[in-house]
């Protein structure tokens, strides 16, 4: 167990690595010179650009910017804002708020519903109600939640005035957004268990406690939910990533505020060190859930745990 | 009741979601190569007497603020929408089949230096990527498809080794072996046609993925230039004026929904199909 936990942390520092060395060789690539970008809008004289080169430390050579960056990355200073000025890192952490709420309330929503109707198709398989199930869940995972978003809107906000369309503050204005993501969310969910509970069916140790003439539920909830969902579970994990990537999309269409307009925004002005700031601190985001439901995984099911010894 | 046992699997063209599906995605095809001829008055054809109106004769999906019949704006968007898809698709399938059937014929050391590679990016929220590319690209319609298609990649690539590695389980390729073919030969001619099922599969969902995506880019702004009839651009504008004319966002909103649905539900249907026994 603790060499696998060795491995797979040497693993996510790796793919943080990675990921972090792939930001600054995307803004090495990017024409455009940061301190012009920065004093542009100013009517800055050539001294002052100059001046503010060398102040960014940009004057110094490739390779030591990069160590520099790696150096200030691992202090947890992600750079400043060529729009704004300010500490990226600061930046991130007053939007963080606001979309791990997003993304929390979508999870509850998204994996309830997702367990519920994959337990359920995979259990009447082949029946109406499978085919329900299934259609649901495609339906969930192709429908973009700026266009379920607005639907939501115009039924539940304009027509019924029930709940508020944009901003936030409270509870009343996170149903919609938790709910719309949630939905696409319960679409991938409920296709993985029902996938992952068919499998168990049909496996021997499920024929063999049929054969022992347990009832059915008593198979069901003891011998086949118990094998297929601790697996489930660490995919689920991996939608962390989507969910993500989702609540970019679902706080433009409810203009929320959050990481995801911060990147948005960032991407439009060209305001690199704020992409690459959210880009990096994502990729950590989701290493670390990640590494944590594997380690989680390998320490619950005792197969693995042999296996990996 | 608990069904315990695997219904038969069917082919494509007996399953009617699958049927259906195709017969949707060569319409929004037909629909959008035909555009020109449709609607040649092309979709920036403005008539501000007309603007806000809802759905009725003349122009059956209603029309946009600038009184712009929505429904000729789809139909000229499936070109950029679809090619889109089709680009980055093409993107995908040309960085991931090379590197994955590589790795999978291959094997050794190859293997070990691409597939990590993989996992490295697979590791990488595919959206979050696809943005980095888009910001490292600048924002366009090219940087879309090119970012989203990366993003997709990966996954491709594991998906071709695995079936490479299937393939080249096979006595036919032991045989091949045999009677001195190279192994470039072996993975051309033996293990990419006798792994293509499952990558024909796989496909046809990545292009669910990556027409979801990069419409969700270009919703957010970061593709198409402002006035483009792309779908998720359309969606965009018409969110400006949600109130007054709801079809000018929904109906993009359906042909793009329809269509990701399509894409998956063929994938779904080709699994199927080409479910081993």
């Amino acid at each position: 167990m603790a060499r696998y936990a060795g491995r797979r942390i040497v693993q996510a520092a790796f793919v943080l690595w990675l990921a972090a060395t792939l930001a600054f060789g995307a803004m090495q690539l990017t024409p455009g010179d940061p301190a012009q970008a920065l004093l542009a809008a100013s009517g800055a004289t050539a001294e002052e650009i100059a001046e503010r080169r060398a102040q960014l430390g940009l004057d110094a050579p490739v390779p030591v910017r990069y160590v520099r960056y790696l150096a200030d990355l691992l202090r947890g200073d992600l750079g400043q804002s060529w729009l704004h000025g300010r500490s990226v890192g600061r930046m991130i952490a007053e939007q963080l708020p606001a979309t791990v709420e997003l993304a929390l309330a979508a999870t509850v929503v998204g994996v309830g519903v997702g367990l519920a109707l994959g337990i359920l198709g995979a259990v009447r398989r082949s029946t109406w109600l499978d085919t329900i199930v299934t259609a649901v869940a495609v339906l969930g995972l192709s429908t973009p939640t700026f266009w379920s978003g607005i639907l939501a809107i115009l039924l539940f906000s304009l027509q019924l005035g029930w709940l508020p369309a944009t901003g936030e503050g409270g509870l009343r204005h996170l149903v919609l957004p938790a709910s719309v993501l949630g939905f696409a969310l319960s679409g991938s969910v409920a296709r993985l268990v029902r996938a992952r509970i068919v499998e168990v069916m049909e496996a021997p140790f499920v024929l063999a406690a049929r054969a022992r003439g347990l009832s059915s539920w008593r198979v069901l909830c003891v011998h086949v939910l118990r094998s297929a969902l601790a697996p489930a579970l660490t995919v689920i994990a991996l939608q962390f990533g989507f969910l993500l990537g989702g609540a970019v999309v679902t706080e433009s269409v409810f203009a929320r505020q959050g990481l995801g307009k911060l990147a948005v925004e960032a991407i439009i002005w060209r305001d690199l060190p704020v992409v690459r700031g959210v880009i990096v601190f994502g990729a950590l985001g989701y290493v670390l859930v990640n590494l944590a439901s594997d380690l989680a995984q390998a320490w619950l099911d005792p197969r693995l745990r042999e296996e990996l010894a | 009741m608990i069904e315990w046992t695997a219904p038969p699997r069917r082919p494509l063209l007996r399953q009617p979601a699958a049927l259906a599906s195709l017969a949707w995605l060569a319409l929004a095809g037909l629909g959008a190569a035909l555009a020109p001829f449709l609607a040649p008055a092309g979709p920036l054809e403005a008539d501000t007497a007309r603007a806000l109106l809802p759905p009725g004769p003349g122009w059956p999906l209603g029309t946009d603020l600038l009184g712009r019949d929505v429904l000729v704006r789809i139909l000229w968007g499936g070109r950029w929408t679809l090619g889109m898809g089709l680009a980055a698709l093409g993107v995908a399938v040309g960085a991931g089949l090379p590197v994955g059937l590589l790795a999978g014929t291959f094997g050794g050391w190859v293997d070990a230096v691409l597939m990590r590679v993989v996992d490295a990016l697979l590791a990488f929220p595919g959206i979050l990527l696809a943005m980095a590319l888009v910001a490292l690209l600048g924002p366009g319609m090219g940087s879309v498809a090119v970012a989203v298609g990366a993003a997709a990649a990966p996954a491709y690539a594991r998906v071709a080794r695995s079936a490479a590695l299937e393939a080249r389980a096979q006595p036919y390729v032991d045989a091949a072996r045999a009677v001195g073919c190279t192994e470039w030969r072996i993975m051309v001619r033996h293990v990419l046609p006798n792994a293509a099922a499952p990558l024909v599969a796989f496909a046809a969902a990545q292009l669910g993925w990556v027409l979801l995506n990069g419409a969700a880019l270009n919703f957010l702004g970061l593709g198409a230039p402002p006035g483009t009839p792309e779908w998720g651009a359309m969606l965009a504008q018409g969110r400006g004026y949600l109130r007054d004319a709801p079809w000018a966002s929904a109906f993009p909103g359906l042909a793009l929904t329809l269509t990701v649905l399509a894409a998956n539900l063929v994938g779904d249907g080709l699994q199927e199909a080409l479910r081993p026994r």
